[in-house]
């Protein structure tokens, strides 16, 4: 673990000679990966594209910024809410994006940052988590998964990773979210919206959540309501609302619904 | 020279430095743990301190962590390298995974480190055993074995050490449900097992105990004075029943 390597104790240990102390020391101990830091010393993500700018300047790769996922907890468990547009600057250039991550069958992660960075460290989470269940003969707890991803990417910190995930699960302590993100950040909280639209999703939910109990499809109902208002205002977001529950057996995919849709089913409530 | 191993396989398929190391542990004082409902006790024989020696610096039951501890036999030396990995990775666990150990998992954890000396170039097999106990988060009493091999098992009561199958025997003849149906009653088990081996009585014995949600207790020479006198107490008693029934 990573409290052993800093307080090298007294005995020699002759495991440490040549261990590098990047990469995935975390809780493989001798068994490495196999892979090799991507950091390195060099790393620039500096793209020199044909239509650049008359000055031939150099541009940062666009990440998924311009996004909404937002994820709350309630009485019943997590609601995790996600809209599914990708966009190159002004260019839409995709609708269809899934930007939830199945991590395992009780666990999730919203992507918001590098598509890349996101799937890639949370599909060696679920390694992770898989082995801790394994060795320990139970499910790995939310604080723990969120733990782990977390130390994983603080030691590529200021190397260019580009990532901001809500881990969100239920383990026996109840309903579990937390928000962490590239630059080393681990927040637990009750409600979290990531993204260029997550302002107008907090206005939104804040005011939705102001009741106590909201039942399961009020509070589904309210998670797409924030999603879609997100779109409505944000150029940067669209496509279509995912929605998963997490509950006390695990996830399940309540809906996707298509944005232009729910707009014509909002307007025509409001008449 | 880092390159050679010293733990290597005979050709009837011993391992014999980890058989020489158990013969070491056999050397060593007896330890003695019984795992009760709401509490678990660990007994050591106190070896006799030489004259000028300071009586503190010889301890062999030691905190892991604030619900775990462990008493060992064997090499000293040894002992204290192990436990301090152990206290550190108690720490560590609770770092990463923000939860205090289960019992079992630094059972595991110091069971693994010792097969790994078992294993790797230039280094001999730890020369102990040890006794861990403690209760989980949701309080379950648990009582660990390891040695030597790195091998870990679950007991209800177990004794390490010089004569531990003699104190092993006594424990399988009076480990009851009722033996340990209260705290006091699990203390008197374990300081009978003891006497059945150390020399002079009470003074020899160091006990501690944890109960849930407490941390570890060593009890005082005092404390374990009142219950030798007792235990003496209830051994007349039963003798004088005995003579009794006989003479009727």
């Amino acid at each position: 673990m990573a409290l052993a390597n800093v307080l090298q104790s007294e005995s020699v240990d002759f495991s440490n000679y040549g261990r590098k102390c990047r990469g995935f020391t975390s809780s493989l101990y001798e068994t490495e990966l196999g892979l090799e830091s991507v950091g390195g010393d060099n790393l620039s993500f500096a793209v020199r594209t044909a239509c650049s700018d008359g000055d031939g300047s150099e541009r940062k790769i666009q990440f998924l910024h311009g996004t909404t996922t937002l994820a709350f907890k309630f009485q019943h468990g997590v609601i995790v809410a996600v809209d599914s547009r990708a966009t190159a600057g002004a260019y839409i250039a995709s609708q269809t994006v899934k930007k939830v991550i199945e991590i395992n069958p009780y666990l999730l992660g919203t992507m918001a940052g590098g598509a890349a960075d996101c799937s890639f460290w949370e599909r060696l989470l679920a390694r992770q988590c898989r082995v801790y269940e394994l060795r320990n003969k139970e499910r790995i707890s939310v604080a723990a998964a969120s733990k782990l991803l977390a130390n994983m990417v603080y030691q590529y910190k200021g190397m260019g990773l580009s990532m901001g995930t809500m881990v969100c699960g239920w383990d026996k302590t109840g309903p579990g979210l937390y928000y962490v993100d590239s630059e080393g950040n681990r927040v637990c909280g009750d409600l979290f919206a990531v993204g260029s639209g997550s302002m107008y999703a907090y206005g939104i939910v804040d005011s939705g959540l102001k009741q106590k109990d909201l039942t399961v499809e009020e509070a589904c109902d309210l998670g797409c309501r924030a999603i879609y208002q997100a779109t409505y205002r944000d150029a940067y977001s669209g496509g279509q609302v995912n929605l998963y529950h997490v509950h006390s057996e695990g996830w399940n995919r309540v809906s996707q619904s298509d944005v232009l849709l729910l707009h014509q089913q909002y307007q025509a409530e409001k008449a | 020279i880092y390159d050679r191993a010293i733990t290597v396989f005979s050709p009837d398929g011993h391992l014999f430095q980890v058989e020489y190391a158990q013969e070491a542990v056999k050397k060593g004082s007896t330890a003695v743990g019984i795992r009760g409902k709401d509490i678990v006790v660990l007994g050591v024989e106190k070896k006799s301190v030489a004259k000028l020696q300071e009586e503190r610096t010889v301890r062999k039951i030691c905190a892991l962590d604030d619900h775990v501890c462990m008493a060992f036999a064997g090499l000293t030396a040894d002992a204290r390298i192990v436990i301090n990995r152990a206290r550190v990775e108690c720490q560590s666990h609770r770092l990463t995974v923000e939860d205090p150990v289960t019992v079992e998992y630094i059972t595991r954890h110091i069971a693994t480190l010792k097969q790994r000396y078992t294993q790797s170039n230039g280094r001999r097999p730890f020369g102990i055993s040890a006794l861990i106990v403690g209760f989980d988060c949701d309080g379950t009493p648990r009582l660990y074995q390891t040695d030597p091999s790195g091998t870990y098992h679950a007991w209800k009561a177990n004794a390490i050490g010089r004569s531990a199958k003699t104190v092993r025997e006594f424990l399988e003849k009076n480990y009851t449900e009722e033996s340990i149906a209260t705290d006091n009653e699990a203390i008197k088990l374990a300081i009978k097992a003891l006497l059945e081996v150390v020399q002079s009585g009470g003074k020899n014995i160091e006990l501690a105990v944890i109960r849930r949600n407490q941390s570890l207790k060593l009890l005082e020479s005092k404390e374990i004075e009142t219950l030798v006198t007792e235990i003496e107490k209830e051994k007349e008693e039963e003798a004088e029943k005995k003579k009794q029934k006989k003479s009727t």
